[in-house]
């Protein structure tokens, strides 16, 4: 056996266990699932065939369309949100002053905090009464409102407190930060380019490979907001923040519709595929690839 | 294994705390490496900064800084209050004295001994699972050549994009049929086949190493297998801590799967048991902040312990290439 072959035997050998965890935990389920689309199951006896029922179904559904608009707007104010903050952060703490380390731990800090946690801490913090939100608005005269019970505020305030997460976003955006060559900047200082003219010359076009990468991560990761929606607020008040996935778990799990459930999540699936896809696509005109001007 | 961790937006059902290697450019350039993020950007800018400027900074720092702890502090603060303290208006921010009898009455409400074990099982499995089973993926990725594996490792990237919710309902009727419903294995068997994110991870690292050690090695007559494990791995820590830390993180964090996969109380992970708690015990504020605290407690340690790693790990996979 030539040495060629026997690397592409080994090379299949050592991918192996993620090839077969890859077939049996996800091609497969994927398959079933979308067999399963075209359904009607309660996990009891055989699964009932009914065509496009299930998508058809989801015209009529007040709820999708609610769990649908809850997701959009999330997203769009959540992403730009994120951009900004993250990014912000990140010029703040590539500063060069001492012990400038200390303050990343802080900002990064709630992020491993994420989970049930991080939300009942919000949830105390957004009461009405007692709250510290509302007490430190009640120090300066504000009348806050009534935060995750109000049908208006509440998705609002899932948005709102997410800030605290923007650590994560912070470190990706630092590491492209000190990705820039330096030498870059003391060109342009020489050329007497002020601080804002160096960020938006320098800077932010030689990150938009890592603002990309960024975006790309949160748009997968809001559309799949379930954690929050579902300790803090389960979905209400008035379905407020019914988001997709809460939606998708109450059909499987508390209703055991199977068949509706798989379709909700493969129209998931598709939402995802098309904007990462899309805003992969649209790189083309606003991300700037250094290795690629030859 | 796909983790479940995060909240908000931050890859709620996805892989929890790690971001995905969903490079921009074409990912398959080593990145910097476990090469760490430098305290100041390379080569120091000729020019001081200005006094006024650097206050500035300070200033800025300092504020968002306050706003960073602030929630933190309360949630201690709230955590040692008496009950009659807890609602008080004006705010008691020092609660004096501290009634630390909370911690004792809050976790013994529930048995969250008892699941706190059963996360650590659960974590523990994981981790052992993505270490043996990465660790081999990766090396493969990484340094072996075969017809087929740029398609494969486009497959492996392209996993990461997956909504969890899709294959949510049939892993449900698989680990059902298997009878793994209300038992670990659903949390742990699939990390021994392990995960898109850090075999990336690691394969990055592996890129970084130089070959010439396997080469000697392999002259000496080893095979793959014992040229990972003397070769690669003893000089792979930093690589394989963050692996675990990761790991860690995200299933001690696991909110969704737990919640599909665990039903007996007797088998809750902390994550379940701290929703249970707040759903029974609506009203008690300082008992849920004790016991959220305690809850995150773990996590906040080893994220001190081995903070570097965390940062590096997240960098590393979004520098471009």
């Amino acid at each position: 056996m030539s040495s060629r072959r026997r690397e592409a035997i080994t090379f299949y050998l050592t991918i192996s266990p993620w090839l077969i965890g890859f077939l049996a935990f996800t091609l497969v389920p994927m398959a079933i699932s979308l067999y399963l689309s075209f359904t009607r199951w309660d996990l009891f006896g055989a699964p009932q065939w009914i065509g496009l029922e299930n998508y058809a179904r989801m015209a009529s559904d007040p709820l999708f369309a609610q769990a649908l608009k809850v997701t959009t707007i999330y997203t769009l104010v959540y992403v730009p949100m994120e951009l900004v903050g993250g990014l912000s952060l990140a010029l703040l703490v590539n500063q060069k002053v001492r012990g400038v380390g200390v303050f990343r731990t802080i900002f990064y800090l709630p992020s491993v905090l994420a989970g049930v946690a991080y939300v009942v801490l919000w949830m105390w913090i957004f009461n009405p009464q007692g709250g510290l939100l509302n007490t430190l608005l009640g120090a300066i005269g504000i009348q806050g409102p009534r935060w995750l019970i109000d049908p208006r505020w509440a998705l609002p305030s899932l948005l709102l407190m997410t800030f605290w997460g923007w650590g994560r976003a912070m470190v990706l955006y630092l590491a492209g930060l000190q990705g820039v060559p330096p030498e870059l900047y003391e060109a342009a200082e020489i050329d007497g380019a002020g601080t804002t003219a160096k960020f938006w010359h320098i800077t932010l076009p030689m990150i938009t490979p890592t603002i990309l990468f960024a975006l790309i991560l949160s748009i997968i990761g809001t559309f799949q907001t379930f954690t929050s929606a579902f300790v803090a607020t389960n979905g209400g008040p008035l379905d407020a923040t019914l988001f997709y996935v809460l939606y998708i778990y109450r059909q499987a799990f508390q209703f055991f519709r199977m068949g509706y459930a798989s379709a909700l999540a493969w129209v998931l699936f598709v939402i995802i595929l098309v904007l990462t896809l899309v805003l992969f696509r649209s790189g083309q005109f606003w991300v700037y690839y250094e290795g690629k001007r030859e | 294994m796909r983790q479940v961790a995060g909240i908000g937006g931050l890859g709620d059902t996805n892989k929890g705390a790690s971001p995905n290697p969903l490079s921009p450019a074409d990912g398959q350039t080593p990145s910097a490496g476990i090469g760490g993020l430098r305290e100041t950007r390379r080569g120091a800018s000729p020019n001081p900064l200005i006094p006024a400027k650097r206050l500035l900074i300070y200033g800025l720092l300092g504020a968002v800084a306050v706003i960073f702890l602030l929630p933190l502090f309360w949630m201690l603060s709230s955590s040692l209050k008496p009950e009659w303290q807890v609602l008080a208006n004006p705010p008691v921010w020092l609660p004096n004295p501290p009634r630390w009898a909370n911690y004792r009455e809050a976790l013994t409400y529930l048995p969250f001994g008892r699941y706190a074990v059963n996360t650590l099982i659960i974590s523990l499995g994981a981790i052992v699972g993505h270490l043996l089973s990465c660790t081999i993926v990766a090396y493969g990725f990484a340094r072996l050549r075969a017809p087929g594996k740029g398609f494969f490792f486009a497959l492996l990237i392209s996993t990461l994009m997956l909504p969890y919710p899709v294959t949510m309902v049939p892993l449900f009727v698989l680990f059902n049929r298997l009878g793994w419903i209300d038992t670990f294995l659903p949390l742990i068997v699939p990390a021994f086949f392990g995960n898109a994110f850090y075999i990336f991870l690691l394969r990055q690292f592996f890129l970084t190493l130089p070959p010439d050690l396997e080469d000697a090695a392999r002259i000496d007559g080893a095979n793959t297998l014992q040229v990972l494990r003397h070769v690669i791995l003893p000089i792979s820590t930093p690589a394989l801590a963050t692996v675990v830390i990761f790991t860690f993180q995200a299933s001690w964090n696991d909110f969704l799967q737990p919640l599909i996969f665990l039903q007996d109380q007797s088998n809750y992970t902390l994550t379940l048991g701290l929703n249970f708690f707040r759903g029974s015990f609506q009203v008690n504020w300082a008992y849920l902040m004790a016991a959220s605290l305690v809850v995150v407690l773990p996590v906040v340690i080893v994220f001190f312990l081995a903070q570097r790693l965390f940062i590096q790990g997240i960098a590393m996979t979004g520098i471009k290439g």
